[in-house]
């Protein structure tokens, strides 16, 4: 994911003089081409994410397309509250891309794990918050970014993910799910990297005879709110897949707006609530992201299992 | 020669010099304060000579276009001392003096700390602090890619200095050469609850600054033409961001006020704000104003 974050960057800032990259001393040699192609919008601001987040607001509102970048805790909690003041008070367009989210950098231990960076980031006025499942919703996401006139937050994972889409998705939009497979039982609604596992846990449950609708819901800030109404009129059992805390994050979201729709207008609702994410506990031990997600009952033989006995009721 | 000096109902001379404008400036604090409630008069008024030599003498704005691109950028980043930035700006004919009367009133747009186009001539929100210099060095470095010098100074107190922010900027603008920003330090010597050398070791500051890269200088901050001369010398040739420590007395210009950091909270009731605006040869402006805090 984050060569093809490199590699866009690289186009996009060729097509742009207004997007300038700052990096917060990683990406060694990632962004070689993109420093060659436009070496006066590159800036390297050091371990100094708050300067970071604050340098890019003030380019912003001096008309500029700012792109920050570094590993997700640093560029989210580190700084956050320049990223609430600087950022998201101004409405300023900048585009944070946290990178290795979730459990991604798994082996680096819980100080680079990053499983409530979409809660805190969520919570601000204002923030856009993407969650892209490959290299190609990177791309895509990046695009839809650069185009939105305010604050966004990309929350990529690091690199050799697997893929699930085939090319950049033509129809992808800020706040509208991606519909990967149809059905009509089990709808699982998955962000970000994850997704390639509720695409395996698809499959254990279509072995049960279960129709399993499958949707990157890339965007967990503006919700799809009529893919939601859709999916929990419709189905038997709904699940949320997410590489973040059960607190705040996509699952976190859905609940609120299920809690939040109005009982006197809103269309009656069918489908039970599903939520799949890490527990509130750092993990302590170490191992690679597998293992990791393992830990979180995040394997889609567990999801699976917990979901066929959820939707046979 | 005469400053301008926009003014509504106080029915004003223009001003001669820049002292005069600041203690114009202090003045108004002053009323603001008293009339709004608001706290933070002893920054308000440390930092009066700075704004003025600003906008009165340094900065390239025409009030009629504050949005200009090629404008100069002049950041509060220790937002508390709004008060004075909004005087500064309405005088200087930004927007109509008339509306500093409603300022912190509930629904104005004038807050005690300046929001996001709150008004013409605020670049940008501050409140919290080591925020500025950081939004400044971006608005530096984008004047450096859209190929336009503009200059931007960033307004910082000594109490500020403790954030760690402002000193992942202060390594920042030198290692980009950045010798287009200007930092001026309002060394007042107190924070908000203590003397800013003794809650965190502030002194030597200047050395500080200048072991950080930067052509570092101290100046009279009550010397608005010593402060002009040094915040108008940008770049100053070193290729160095240039920071001023500028020695300030809290509360300045009122002497029941100064060094005395009750200041930093108390608003001042009217007879007290009657005999602040006396002693800064502002009879015009007290006349001109309704006292309605007791």
């Amino acid at each position: 994911m984050r060569n093809a974050f490199a590699d866009e960057i690289t186009r996009l800032a060729g097509a742009d003089p207004r997007v300038v990259l700052l990096s917060g001393d990683i990406g060694n040699r990632l962004f070689d081409p993109y420093k060659a192609a436009a070496p006066e919008r590159f800036f390297n601001a050091g371990v100094a994410e708050a300067n970071m987040i604050g340098m890019a607001a003030g380019m912003a509102l001096s008309g500029l397309r700012p792109v920050a970048y570094t590993i997700t805790p640093f560029i989210t909690t580190r700084c956050l509250e320049q990223i609430r003041v600087d950022v998201c008070y101004h409405r300023a367009p900048v585009v944070i891309v946290g990178v290795g989210s979730g459990l991604g950098y798994a082996s680096l231990g819980a100080t680079h794990h990053s499983c409530e960076d979409m809660a805190f980031l969520r919570a601000l006025p204002g923030m856009t918050v993407i969650a892209p499942a490959d290299a190609w919703e990177v791309r895509a996401a990046l695009r839809a970014a650069l185009a939105h006139d305010g604050p966004v937050y990309l929350r990529i994972g690091k690199k050799g993910e697997p893929q699930v889409h085939t090319g950049v998705p033509t129809d992808f939009a800020i706040g509208r799910g991606l519909v990967v497979d149809e059905g009509d039982g089990i709808c699982l609604l998955a962000a970000g990297t994850i997704l390639p596992v509720a695409r395996d846990t698809a499959a254990l449950l279509r072995d049960q005879g279960f129709s399993v609708r499958l949707v990157s819901l890339h965007t967990v800030k503006p919700l799809d709110t009529a893919l939601l109404e859709d999916s929990f009129a419709r189905f038997r059992a709904v699940a949320t897949v997410e590489e973040h805390s059960l607190i705040g994050g996509l699952g976190g979201a859905v609940a609120e707006w299920l809690a939040d729709r109005d009982p006197l207008t809103a269309p009656p609702v069918r489908a039970r609530l599903a939520r799949f994410g890490t527990r509130d506990e750092f993990l302590h031990t170490a191992g690679k992201q597998g293992y990791a997600r393992a830990h979180f009952g995040l394997t889609a033989d567990a999801i699976a299992g917990r979901l066929a006995a959820l939707a046979a009721v | 020669m005469s400053l301008p000096w926009h003014d509504h109902a106080d029915a004003l001379p223009p001003p001669r010099t820049l002292a005069d404008v600041a203690a114009r400036l202090r003045a108004r604090a002053v009323l603001m304060s008293h009339t709004a409630g608001t706290p933070h008069l002893g920054s308000c008024l440390s930092c009066a000579d700075i704004v003025a030599a600003a906008y009165w003498r340094v900065l390239r704005l025409d009030p009629q276009r504050p949005e200009a691109p090629e404008r100069d950028r002049f950041i509060l980043s220790k937002g508390h001392a709004a008060v004075t930035l909004y005087a500064a700006l309405a005088h200087r004919g930004f927007f109509p003096a008339s509306r500093l009367a409603t300022y912190n009133g509930n629904g104005d747009a004038l807050a005690e700390h300046p929001g996001p186009g709150c008004a013409p001539g605020v670049e940008a929100a501050t409140g919290s602090l080591g925020h500025g210099l950081p939004m400044a060095l971006g608005m530096a470095l984008a004047g450096r890619i859209q190929g336009r010098n503009h200059r931007v100074y960033a307004l910082l107190s000594d109490g500020e200095c403790n954030e760690g922010s402002v000193w992942e900027a202060a390594m920042l603008a030198p290692a980009q050469r950045l010798g287009n920003v200007c930092v001026i330090v309002d060394y007042n010597k107190w924070q908000a609850t203590g003397r800013s050398d003794e809650t965190l070791a502030l002194a030597p500051l200047r050395d500080k600054w200048a072991s950080f890269g930067w052509s570092a200088h101290e100046v009279d901050g009550h010397d608005p033409d010593a402060l002009a001369a040094l915040m108008d010398r940008l770049p100053d040739g070193s290729g160095r961001p240039v920071a001023l420590i500028a020695h300030t007395v809290k509360g300045k210009g009122v002497s029941f006020m100064e060094d005395d950091n009750n200041w930093h909270y108390r608003i001042p009731k009217a007879e007290e704000a009657a005999a602040a605006l006396k002693e800064l040869g502002q009879e015009a402006m007290l006349a001109a104003t309704p006292m309605v805090r007791a």
